[in-house]
């Protein structure tokens, strides 16, 4: 029988930077994930860490400002899921995020996203100034420490 | 009674929570969602309040928020709140977030309606 799969699936958007902006990608994204045989515990943790890193962009990287863009490139194929975000934000330092697991720090509203994506995706990589990340998510490989 | 974002019904003394959606992402939603909760404590005055997942496949860090701000209310306001029908999806983001420390998870409805 032959092997329907398809082999590699890449667009990019750009998103306005408004609350709701993060489905024009999901939508497409999930229906990939599912032609490229992703499971569907990948295909959760794939979804939350792009709507993490979305969300991140459009509220903290650009604040809603309807005059910047987010920019997002999406690589899918049966064994490699590659997202990356920009923003057009300032950009931050991912060391100084303090970490949400701390006692101190559990009854906090905010603060997890990051933690999120790291915990469910294999690779979560951001360039120097901090307004992109990439995430990537490899069949079968569990999350590598990440800086 | 019927809401836009939950649905609640009662058993005994406790008042049970269904979530409409099946997944919680939204970030209106998530503030609708969040204001009928804070209702239940402030307008309706409930007590013992039962989160039941059951059918709900997925929610952002947003949502994660939005209960622990709901949790401190119940608490501040002397009430009990459980949660059940967790998926092994969020039961595991509940785990990495170290929220199951926080929140008291329950298996199913009628185990967590059992243990208020």
């Amino acid at each position: 029988m032959a092997d329907n799969t398809p082999t590699e699936w890449r667009r990019s958007f750009e998103l306005p930077s408004e609350r709701g902006a993060s489905r024009l990608v999901t939508d497409e994204l999930l229906a990939q994930l599912s032609q490229h045989g992703w499971s569907a515990d990948d295909v959760f943790a794939i979804h939350l860490a792009a709507e993490e890193a979305l969300v991140n962009a459009v509220v903290h990287g650009n604040r809603l400002d309807l005059a910047k863009i987010v920019y997002v490139d999406c690589q899918v194929t049966p064994h490699v899921v590659r997202l990356e975000v920009t923003d057009e934000g300032e950009g931050f330092d991912p060391a100084r995020v303090p970490d949400c697991t701390l006692e101190e720090r559990l009854a906090q509203p905010g603060g997890r996203g990051m933690m999120l994506m790291r915990s469910f995706m294999t690779r979560v990589a951001y360039n120097p100034r901090g307004n992109s990340v990439v995430l990537e998510k490899r069949r079968g490989v569990p999350p590598e420490a990440t800086d | 009674m019927s809401t836009k974002r939950i649905e609640i019904s009662r058993t005994g003394d406790v008042s049970v929570v269904r979530f409409q959606d099946r997944k919680i992402l939204d970030e209106a939603a998530i503030q609708e969602l969040g204001a009928e909760l804070t209702a239940l404590v402030d307008v309706d005055n409930r007590k013992a309040i039962l989160l039941d997942f059951d059918g709900v496949e997925f929610l952002s860090s947003a949502a994660l928020g939005k209960l622990i701000t709901f949790d401190r209310k119940v608490k501040t306001a002397k009430g009990r709140m459980k949660m059940c029908g967790i998926s092994p999806g969020i039961l595991e983001v509940f785990q990495v977030t170290k929220l199951h420390k926080v929140f008291d998870i329950r298996g199913d409805a009628a185990e967590a309606i059992a243990a208020f």
